[in-house]
């Protein structure tokens, strides 16, 4: 994924939203934010605030689009949906991810089995 | 790619700020109000439900700049931001920034008229084809001195060189100092207009063609062809209001019909040192001159035009005619016949004698601009002084040290843009100024403000901003930034330091405004040498006029002698005319011709017995007309004309060359081209040819007689001389109808106009040594009172404690002289090697003249005593207990 590799944390945030954004389609702020700490449970603890400037930096990428709808609640809010390259990055970066993923995890496994 | 959109849409997001910070906050609203909706739905109160939902979401603030960071481009808004705060510095103190932006302005203005002219003048290429593989050739003797090598050449030599250059140069020739007399015709009235004599191949080789109309071909270009001719645009224009039918009509030059075959392009201006620069008419040589003339090697009327081929310098090619031409005078051993070939390009040619001035000119601009740099860092350094408890706190608060600098700098951007901006159009009026001035200098036409121009501004102004900006941001000294918070406000020490780095800018814009001063003086001497220069007759109330007689019309001597003779006793009838004669060529009006020549009475042993003397044809009453004294023998009786033409008189010069210790009146000196003759009957006062150059040896002939054609009347008058050129004017159309009067004149305005350069020159340095001795002065002031203020404190106790008030005065003054003294001496130092540089420029005067250089030290001496008096006097005049109450 483009943007600052150094921030594992940034580059994490916005798979995580494309992926959000793929399983439940055009969805607003709040959702996915609530979506995200669902999902990950307690092991994130995400200031929901944050997910703006990522959903930002997605759009101006052109990943995701943006428009405005009525929430469920008939609130205004804006809702915030794939766009084909957005899909494209998103398989790009999840293949990217699992592979980084595997590797350490098999490395972590031989490194602790050595500990043994 | 990526990079690319996001910086698209994050500077479009410059633009929707306000609609976008809107939809943001609408956007974090719905969040939360969402956020609330859902907790409410889980059973919470609405109080609660708000509180859980604003602490999930977070700081809200901080979202919103993190949003804003991500979405503008931060840095551009940091500008925008140190713009808005530069500009209202600024404008809080409107003196400063005045004064800054005027000597920005004023820096700059004169930088950029003085590029543009050089640009233009210097640099910009001939508008011919290939200008860069263009060569002016020329040739002189070896013993010829430095500034004498680009001398006119002869015909004879040229088809020589010509064969020889065969495959590496195309060679053409020119004469560009011809005239001829423009018959009347339709409602025109007679004119006499400068002309060239070109060979067929001329206009191919420079690679112009004729707009209208056809070039020469070898065919007009012979002497039994009929007579051509080919206009300027100019002339074309003027004379035949641009009319396209103009082809194949005759033109009657000197009274003879001349087939009008061509016109050429406006951008055809042949240049050169012996061009006038505004040839109308050309024509071929062959059909023109003389078969004698086209062929001799000892009459220099031609300069040669070459293309050099693909590959070939111009080394190289006068590495080839140099043997022809010493094999020619090997067989030639005359005097006048020539050894050595020399040339240069033509563009050199075009400008070789505005390139030292320019580029003086041009120097004197920059070390201009570089004191007004450094006046205005000056001025900002104390500035920065003044504020520096705002930086000192700021800095503690977290400021970063860039951010300051940058400041430092985008103030300094401000002023110079300000001076820019002002300053192109000081250089606006300034060339506008030039063209009117110097309307002699070539190609000044063509000088105008482009976006060359405005790109030279734009790198000026910023070069400006960064060199003042940096010199005063580098004078905040980090290491003291918290020190001057810590003692308070009695600030004596820390100050030592940025003082001494404004006395080191001040010590460097003395020694510059010193080798201005310099320069101006060297050149103002020169100038005003030229003008005290003794003509050898009395300038005042002397008019002159041309008058050219055409062989076609006056077709023997007889006739041509008897006008002349009608003329001149008309001439002195007119009222208030005191006095009038005829002459071939004025006193200070150039080369007028000249001939070698041997002493009859001298049996020939030595080399030098032949002598290049100069020749004038008189009429027996000029040298009483011009107050030319005659010291020995007579003038010329009233028949000694005609046939009885050979006898002269020469100058006290050539009495000397030819005759030392001898009486001439009665010798003979024989013309070595004709093998004429003539008898001495007189020796008179010298007269000067060229107001800059050196005495000549000169003979006087009879004008009626000796084949002068061309005459030029000077008549002497108590007062108002000009009034005078109607009526004689009126009166030689009564004569001849078709006999156009031209370069009227009056000997005043005529050495006026030969010295224009001079003046300019010395003029224009001796404004920006005033400038800058200006600004240097006011620098040197600011140093020293902001010095003294600075030590107020100081000065009170020691004025408390009992110092001596005159002792106090002296160190201040001694103080502030001090960078003084170094930077004069540097700056004498420096003139010494730079005064070389302009010595072609000075006329009798030497480059390191002790008077200037003692004058110049004086008068910046004086004026650093006076700088430095002031801000002395007041500290001697502290009152203690005000000083120590103050802060």
């Amino acid at each position: 994924m483009g943007g600052n590799k150094a921030d594992v944390l940034q580059g994490t945030l916005d798979l995580m939203v494309l992926k959000t954004l793929e399983s439940l389609g055009p969805l607003h702020g709040y959702g996915i934010a609530r979506r995200i700490e669902q999902v990950s449970g307690e092991t994130i603890q995400l200031n929901q605030g944050t997910i703006y400037p990522a959903l930002l930096r997605l759009e101006q990428k052109g990943w995701i689009k943006s428009e405005w709808g009525m929430s469920e609640t008939n609130r205004r809010a804006r809702f915030y949906s794939l766009s084909r390259t957005g899909r494209k990055q998103m398989e790009r970066a999840t293949e990217n991810w699992e592979r980084v993923a595997s590797t350490m995890a098999r490395f972590l496994a031989q490194a602790s089995s050595e500990t043994n | 790619m990526d990079r690319i959109r996001i910086l698209l849409s994050r500077c479009a997001a410059l633009f929707r700020k306000k609609k976008l910070d809107a939809r943001l906050d609408e956007e974090l609203n719905a969040h939360v109000d969402l956020a609330v909706a859902e907790n409410v739905r889980r059973g919470m109160t609405a109080d609660e439900a708000r509180t859980a939902a604003l602490r999930a979401f977070g700081g809200v603030t901080q979202t919103r700049e993190n949003y804003r960071v991500q979405r503008g481009l931060p840095w551009l808004e940091q500008i925008a931001r140190d713009l808005r705060y530069g500009c209202r510095t600024l404008y809080r103190t409107p003196g400063f920034t005045t004064t800054a932006i005027l000597v920005m302005a004023l820096g700059i203005g004169a930088n950029v008229a003085i590029f543009s002219i050089v640009r233009t003048v210097l640099l910009n290429p001939l508008p011919y084809r290939d200008p860069q593989q263009l060569v002016a050739l020329y040739s002189h003797n070896s013993d010829a001195g430095k500034g004498h090598q680009f001398a006119p050449i002869d015909a004879g030599s040229f088809f020589e060189w010509k064969q020889a250059a065969q495959g590496t140069a195309e060679m053409a020739l020119i004469s560009p100092f011809q005239n001829y007399n423009v018959s009347a015709e339709g409602n025109q009235l007679p004119e006499k207009v400068d002309a060239a004599w070109v060979s067929a191949n001329f206009f191919s080789t420079l690679g112009v063609q004729p707009t209208l109309g056809r070039s020469f071909s070898s065919f007009d270009d012979r002497p039994e062809a009929g007579a051509t001719a080919i206009l300027s645009h100019s002339f074309w224009k003027r004379r035949y209001g641009a009319d396209p039918n103009v082809v194949g009509r005759n033109i009657w030059l000197d009274a003879r019909p001349y087939t009008i075959i061509g016109v050429m392009p406006e951008s055809l201006v042949f240049l050169g040192p012996f061009s006038s620069g505004k040839i109308q008419v050309w024509t071929p040589a062959s059909h023109e001159a003389s078969s004698f003339l086209m062929s001799t090697f000892e009459d220099h009327e031609f300069i040669a035009v070459a293309r050099l081929a693909q590959g070939v310098t111009l080394p190289q090619l006068l590495g080839r005619l140099d043997p022809i031409q010493a094999q020619i005078k090997a067989q030639h051993p005359q005097t006048s016949v020539r050894s050595v070939t020399s040339g240069r390009s033509l563009l050199d040619d075009a400008v070789q004698d505005y390139k030292t001035p320019l580029y003086v000119l041009f120097a004197a601009t920059g070390c201009v601009l570089l004191i007004a740099c450094i006046n205005v860092a000056g001025l900002l350094v104390a500035r920065a002084a003044a504020r520096r408890k705002e930086h000192a706190i700021r800095t503690a608060l977290g400021g970063s040290r860039m951010r300051l600098v940058r400041e430092r700098v985008m103030e300094s951007m401000l002023l110079s843009t300000g001076g820019g901006l002002l300053g192109v159009m000081l250089a606006a009026a300034a060339l506008r100024w030039l063209e009117h001035v110097r309307p002699d200098m070539r190609r000044v036409e063509g000088i105008h403000l482009d976006w060359t121009a405005v790109a030279f501004t734009a790198a000026v102004v910023i070069l400006c901003a960064v060199f003042s900006g940096l010199i005063s941001a580098f004078s905040v000294d980090s290491h003291r930034i918290l020190a001057a918070l810590q003692d308070g406000s009695r600030t004596q020490a820390g100050t030592r330091g940025r003082a001494g780095l404004r006395q080191g800018l001040l010590f460097f814009e003395i020694s510059l405004t010193v080798v201005l001063l310099i320069g101006a003086g060297l050149l103002l001497k020169s100038y005003r040498h030229l003008r005290a220069t003794n003509l050898g007759v009395p300038v005042h109330n002397v008019l002159m006029m041309q008058v050219g007689l055409p062989d076609e019309r006056y077709k023997t001597a007889v006739e041509q002698v008897s006008f002349k003779e009608r003329l001149i006793e008309r001439v002195r009838a007119i009222p208030g005319v005191e006095s009038a004669a005829l002459v071939s060529t004025a006193p200070g009006q150039g080369w007028g011709g000249d001939r070698i020549v041997v002493v009859v009475e001298h049996p020939r042993l030595v080399k030098d017995a032949e002598i290049d003397m100069m020749v004038r044809g008189a009429d027996p009453g000029y040298f009483a007309a011009m107050n030319i004294p005659i010291i020995k023998g007579r003038t010329f009786a009233g028949d000694e004309k005609l046939s009885k033409d050979h006898v002269i008189l020469i100058g006290q010069q050539a009495a000397r060359i030819c005759f030392p210790g001898e009486d001439p009146i009665g010798k003979h000196l024989k013309i070595t081209l004709t093998g004429d003759i003539y008898e001495i009957i007189g020796v008179v006062g010298d007269t000067l040819y060229s107001i800059s150059d050196p005495v000549l040896p000169m003979m006087y002939m009879p004008i009626f007689g000796n084949g002068f054609s061309g005459v030029t009347i000077v008549l002497r008058s108590a007062h108002d001389v000009d009034v005078l050129a109607i009526p004689v004017e009126k009166l030689v159309s009564q004569l001849d109808r078709d006999l156009p009067v031209s370069g009227v004149m009056t000997l005043e305005e005529s050495l006026a106009k030969a010295t224009l350069g001079s003046q300019f020159d010395s003029m224009l340095v001796l404004g920006f040594a005033v400038i800058a001795l200006v600004l240097a002065a006011v620098g040197h002031y600011g140093v020293l009172a902001y010095l003294v203020t600075q030590q107020t404190s100081e000065i009170g106790i020691r004025i408390a404690l009992g110092a001596q008030r005159g002792q106090i005065l002296r160190n201040i003054l001694f103080d502030g002289i001090r960078p003084a003294l170094a930077g004069i001496a540097a700056g004498l130092l420096v003139s010494a090697a730079a005064v070389r540089l302009i010595g072609s420029m000075l006329y009798e005067t030497e480059p390191l003249d002790p008077g200037i250089f003692a004058a110049v030290a004086g008068v910046f001496l004086l004026v650093a005593v006076v700088a430095c008096l002031m801000p002395a006097w007041r500290a001697a005049r502290l009152d203690p207990v005000q000083a120590l109450r103050s802060e």
